[in-house]
């Protein structure tokens, strides 16, 4: 059996809790079982927004992500929170624009992505998170086309159809990063 | 089948309620649930249905009151503080013998208490919660796809046997997206001969009432509503048996923490310890036949609760406390790891049953 958990987190506005909802829908199209849990409560005014999610080939039980395979750290504070919880040999995606310390820990593999910067150089500089996304989904091997597509055209509503390329373009740039 | 869509629990709840045909919805902002209120301001002015604000759950539940004399169907949400408010209308349509759909998606108490998610309600929605002698039915969903399936079957429940049904979710169930198909048949209320609709001059007039001066009408009154209880506690239960047929240890568990315990028993199974996990469905009535029947085979039961342990009552009742039940609890917001549940479990299996 296949499971793979991860953990979004970041400040309220980055965008946190909609990349985590965008790969929950990928794995739902790729026909998998998902659960997403956001944190909820005072801290999302504002304050640190996180969310779990779980991709797996079984039913899942605890939505609950303690521990996860993959940790998406889109600011400082997240990643002190965060970074001794991955499990050991797990990833962890560090938005490099707003995170100047490096990882401490050595059992783990690292990827730093100047998220922000590259977003703003972009023209698209509300999309960080699926700038992250694109390399995410590039070192999981997952970036097909038309498994992008689909999950995208689930989680975008018809009515805000031009966030589509946008989101398309970001995750690119993600996935070019070296 | 129909295409499964990514829903918050909460909203599943309101969705699925539209699909049972509920147009009439009142209720009082209040987190973890808001996404109930939100969705049905939203989508009921647009189907000819009512969305209303109220002042307070006070007059939420009675609004519901209202509306369910008419034979319409009804419900209202809350969290715990929230629905405390609503208990005296409970007992009010429970004493006129009102069907509507209640939810109440738990937060830690008591008193204000906190936003996360806790199972500390579990002696209000069972025992009734407000005053007098009365039973609601308690549905505990486990996945966002439970809360929309019993959502509709909440409402079936309440109108076959005139009752209220209370949906007993948590912060958790409310607040996480799972996919979920809406896929429910055309599903409308029975007709209802006891509603007041105007007699046309046609009919003598139906009333709906709670009080009863005569102690000898209100004594026959409590009595027949038993004799539905017991019919309803006899034909209703539901449970989900996960791993249990050689099993030697019985975890019970319901909501969130059915799910913390599942990976907790799937793992204890990976090291040998024969655990399964029996998960009440319907809290009230609760069941019993099931507990009893393991209570023959196991040698301990472990109860997981987001409380100080207060569903292990009814295990211990069920069971006529034949077998040792250990507490694995969390309290306040907290909810037990798979860790803590594993550790219980492999603390029963080396108790072997010793009280």
């Amino acid at each position: 059996m296949s499971q793979k958990s991860f953990l979004f987190s970041g400040f309220g506005g980055q965008g946190i809790l909609f990349a985590g909802k965008f790969l929950a829908y990928k794995g739902l199209t790729d026909g998998k079982q998902v659960s997403w849990l956001p944190s909820y409560g005072p801290e999302m005014r504002g304050g640190t927004a996180s969310c779990g999610v779980i991709i797996s080939d079984e039913p899942v039980g605890s939505p609950i992500v303690t521990n996860p395979d993959i940790l998406v750290a889109m600011n400082l504070p997240s990643l002190d929170k965060y970074e001794s919880a991955v499990n050991p040999g797990g990833i962890i995606f560090a938005d490099s624009t707003l995170i100047e310390r490096k990882v401490e820990r050595d059992d783990v593999t690292v990827y730093y992505i100047p998220a922000t910067k590259l977003a703003g150089e972009n023209g698209i500089p509300t999309l960080a998170n699926m700038v992250i996304m694109g390399k995410l989904l590039a070192v999981l091997g997952d970036n097909s086309e038309e498994g992008i597509a689909a999950a995208l055209g689930k989680v975008i509503s018809a009515r805000k159809a031009a966030m589509y390329d946008a989101n398309y373009t970001a995750m690119k740039l993600g996935a070019d990063y070296e | 089948m129909a295409d499964k869509v990514l829903m918050k629990g909460n909203e599943a709840i309101a969705e699925a309620a539209i699909c049972a045909g509920c147009r009439h919805y009142f209720g009082y902002p209040i987190t973890p649930q808001t996404e109930i209120a939100a969705y049905m301001a939203k989508k009921m002015p647009k189907i000819g249905g009512t969305f209303l604000q109220a002042e307070s759950e006070v007059a939420a539940i009675n609004m519901v009151y209202g509306v369910s004399a008419t034979g319409h169907r009804v419900m209202t949400s809350s969290s715990s503080p929230g629905v405390s408010l609503k208990a005296e209308g409970l007992s009010y349509m429970a004493g006129a013998d009102l069907p509507a759909l209640i939810v109440n998606v738990q937060r830690g108490g008591p008193g204000l208490g906190g936003i996360q998610p806790s199972q500390s309600d579990y002696f209000q929605a069972t025992r009734g919660g407000g005053h007098g002698d009365y039973r609601m039915i308690v549905l505990a969903p486990a996945s966002v796809q439970e809360m929309a399936s019993l959502t509709v079957k909440g409402f079936d429940l309440a109108d076959q046997y005139r009752m209220t049904t209370m949906i007993l979710a948590d912060g958790t169930m409310g607040q996480m997206m799972e996919p979920v198909a809406l896929d429910f048949a055309e599903n409308k209320a029975p007709a209802k001969d006891w509603a007041t609709t105007g007699t046309d001059m046609k009919r003598p007039h139906n009333v709906v009432n709670s009080l009863y001066l005569d102690p000898a009408a209100l004594e026959r009154v409590n009595f027949e509503r038993y004799e539905r209880y017991a019919y309803i506690e006899e034909h209703e239960t539901m449970y989900e048996e996960y791993m249990m047929d050689d099993a030697e240890i019985c975890v019970a568990a319901f909501g969130i923490a059915a799910r913390v315990s599942k990976n907790a028993v799937n793992e204890a199974r990976k090291q040998g310890i024969k655990v399964g996990l029996l998960r009440p469905i319907t809290l009230w009535p609760f069941p019993k036949a099931p507990f009893r029947a393991a209570a023959d085979r196991v040698h301990s039961f472990i109860s997981v609760e987001l409380s100080m342990g207060q569903m292990i009552e009814d295990i211990r009742l069920a069971t006529e406390c034949k077998k040792p039940v250990t507490l694995c609890n969390r309290a306040g917001g907290i909810i037990p790891s798979p860790e803590q549940v594993l550790e219980a479990i492999q603390q029963a299996a080396k108790n072997g049953g010793a009280k």
